[in-house]
């Protein structure tokens, strides 16, 4: 009778830890920084449009935030709107409304912001999305990716994005783009070997007729 | 050329001459190669052979009680349709013979209401006087002229006899038609009786046309119990037919379960959460499984209570009282998941409403959705699906029953005849190792051909004319015993 207990209890364990109803790594976290520094507001409609598809694209347990980016972006007080949608479905159609709501109040109300603080964006994008811990991690960046700080921030430390997926959407080009498109290839390439070497990986969308490809 | 560069086969030379060793060494080793290439032939021949009549032992082994299991399965279902049928036959006999009193009450009643007709109208009704003739005479007599008063006594006896002649017409004709009446109301209650023996024709048709069904199984019966060649036969194809059926009404069932699982799984997720996991299932998918699961157990139940079917023999052997019990039970849990199941489609119809409200807005399209009035049919027939398919799922067992029994006897003929077929090429191998034998010495031969040649040719300079050549006989002899 002992000589079977242990398999007893081993196959016991290996139900209870089969039956324990924990989420798999399933869900998924996604981040959107929104830039809003001077005529970078006039894309803010094409944001709202992103948040909308991305709204529908979202699951239950799935977390979402939307952080503006301006002088000082690494704040929980630049998350926008953020909600981590119910196991019921019903509710997290109850969820999406509000945040559509919410998204919208803001866009109507937003003033441009004097500085452009990406890095720090995306610092709090990381750490939001670590406490949430999802199984997939993705940082949007809806800017054109022109860092400006204001003087005396420090922003010239690693992003320590591993595990994460960073992409870029709506990449416009600035006049001086126009002049020098190096300044446009370089800039991409910065923020590529930044993302890369954190650990997180790297990409670029600027056709928003294909937003179905931002979350596979 | 060194001698060292010999053992490298680089140049023709160095191929020439390890042709020359190795043609030598091989017309040396003939013997011997050939022994040990006829042994490994004959080995894997016997080898094969051995392996092919054990299988086929097993084979007949197997089809012997393959035969076992389909005669006593066959045996089993025809008691119990030759029982079922003497259970029609007696409730036919019952039935009839309970209407058999009534039957003969009304026979007799009639029969006494004919004879009392017949009786009556048996009476005959009184036959005229010989009034005509004795009017005729007194009519005829004539009247003395000298006597008037004769005449006038004639007159008046003959109207008296005229009046006494219709009456008595009368009489006869009211007697007459009396009888006429009474043979007209026979004609009614032998219509009736007529009509009741009609009925009493057609049961007895009714139970000499069961009978000669039984008669049929019966004969059936016999032959299983004689355990004939075209007992086994027909049982065969019996359960090769009832395994095709079943398997078709089946994936049927299966589709209605998947349709049933479709219904219920995404309001599952109301109940249970929509991000749960076990392993990489979602719980409410498990859920949703499980529910028809249950309903299918409690379907084979209600089947098994009813007697429907017998795959439990446990429910089969329950007192009456229990199973009428357990069929009240099963069939009151199967309406209470069939009115959840209702519920879940309910929930799903009004859950997708909210996510197609909720897209549109997001698409920025407003309430879009909520325009369409013909919504309450679609709910209406999830509702109705999902009330409707558990007790539909019920009817599974039916075809479960059928499936779980005729397998058997599938498996048991697609094991035999894979057997058979191995053995059979078992054998045809082991043949083609002993022909592949002869071959590879042959094929021994031809490389060493030049020795050999040589050797002929030596031992026909010293030999005597008459004698045969030495070699040839033992090639022939190897030959022989491989084949």
């Amino acid at each position: 009778m002992n000589r079977w207990r242990p398999i007893a209890l081993a196959a016991l364990a290996l139900a209870l830890a089969g039956c324990s109803g924990e989420a798999a790594p399933t869900t998924r976290g996604v981040y959107l920084l929104m830039d809003t520094s001077g005529t970078y507001t006039q894309e803010l409609d094409k944001a709202q449009a992103l948040i909308n598809a991305l709204l529908a694209k979202l699951d239950t347990g799935d977390s979402f935030a939307v952080a503006r980016v301006d002088t000082g972006s690494f704040s929980e007080k630049d998350i926008v709107a953020r909600v981590t949608f119910d196991e019921r479905p019903s509710t997290t159609n109850q969820q999406k409304r509000k945040f559509r709501e919410e998204i919208d109040r803001f866009v109507r109300q937003v003033t441009p912001a004097a500085y452009t603080d990406i890095t720090g964006g995306i610092l709090q994008a990381a750490e939001y999305l670590t406490e949430k811990a999802p199984g997939r991690k993705t940082i949007l960046i809806f800017s054109d990716l022109k860092e400006d700080l204001k003087e005396g921030y420090l922003r010239d430390l690693p992003l320590t994005v591993d595990g994460f997926e960073v992409i870029a959407i709506n990449v416009t080009k600035l006049r001086s783009d126009n002049v020098d498109p190096r300044e446009y290839m370089i800039r991409l390439e910065d923020w590529q070997r930044r993302v890369e070497s954190g650990g997180g990986s790297w990409r670029v969308i600027n056709d928003l007729d294909r937003l179905d490809r931002i979350l596979g | 050329m060194s001698f060292a560069d010999l053992y490298v086969l680089n140049s023709p030379v160095a191929w020439l001459l390890w042709f020359v060793v190795l043609t030598l060494a091989m017309y040396f080793a003939r013997w011997p190669a050939h022994r040990t290439i006829m042994s490994l032939a004959r080995a894997l021949h016997r080898a094969m052979r051995l392996t092919a009549r054990s299988l086929l032992l097993l084979q007949e082994q197997l089809q012997a009680r393959n035969r076992e299991v389909l005669l006593a399965a066959g045996r089993e279902a025809k008691e119990r349709i030759i029982e079922r049928e003497f259970e029609r036959i007696d409730a036919a006999v019952r039935r009839d013979l309970a209407e058999c009193p009534t039957l003969h009450r009304r026979l007799t009643e009639q029969a006494t209401a004919l004879e009392e007709d017949h009786e009556q109208s048996k009476d005959v009704p009184p036959t005229p006087p010989g009034w005509v003739k004795a009017v005729q005479a007194v009519a005829e007599i004539e009247s003395p002229r000298d006597d008037p008063m004769v005449g006038q006594i004639l007159e008046a006896v003959h109207v008296s006899l005229i009046k006494a002649q219709d009456q008595a017409r009368a009489e006869f004709r009211t007697a007459t038609r009396a009888r006429h009446e009474h043979l007209k109301k026979m004609m009614g209650y032998w219509r009736s009786a007529l009509q009741l023996l009609a009925q009493v024709e057609s049961k007895v048709t009714r139970l000499i046309q069961r009978t000669q069904i039984i008669d049929r199984h019966i004969a059936d019966y016999e032959e299983i119990l004689r355990q004939s060649d075209r007992a086994e036969r027909m049982l065969t194809s019996s359960s090769l037919v009832q395994f095709f059926v079943s398997v078709f009404v089946l994936c049927i069932a299966v589709g209605g379960a998947v349709i049933n699982f479709h219904l219920i799984a995404r309001p599952m997720a109301e109940m249970v959460g929509g991000n749960n996991f076990i392993g990489s299932w979602r719980i409410a998918d498990i859920a949703a499984l499980v529910i028809i699961l249950v309903e299918i157990s409690m379907g084979l139940f209600l089947m098994e209570s009813l007697r429907i079917t017998r795959l439990f023999p446990v429910i089969g052997a329950l007192p009456d009282k229990w199973r009428v019990i357990m069929v009240w039970i099963t069939l009151g849990l199967l309406t209470s998941l069939a009115t959840v199941e209702a519920g879940l489609a309910y929930m799903r119809e009004i859950l997708l409403q909210d996510e197609l409200a909720t897209s549109a807005l997001l698409r920025g399209e407003g309430g879009a959705a909520f325009g369409n009035q013909f919504v309450w049919i679609t709910t209406a027939a999830q509702m109705g699906m999902g009330f409707i398919l558990p007790f539909a799922l019920t009817f599974v067992a039916i075809p479960l029953e059928s499936f779980v029994h005729s397998l058997r006897t599938v498996l048991g003929v697609v094991l035999t005849t894979g057997l058979r077929m191995l053995a059979a090429l078992l054998r045809l191998v082991g043949d083609g190792c002993r022909y592949l034998g002869g071959l590879l010495i042959d094929l021994y031969d031809v490389i060493i051909f030049l020795p050999l040649w040589l050797e002929q040719q030596v031992k026909a300079h010293l030999a005597p004319p008459a004698q045969p050549v030495s070699h040839p006989h033992k090639t022939a002899k190897v030959k022989e015993s491989l084949s």
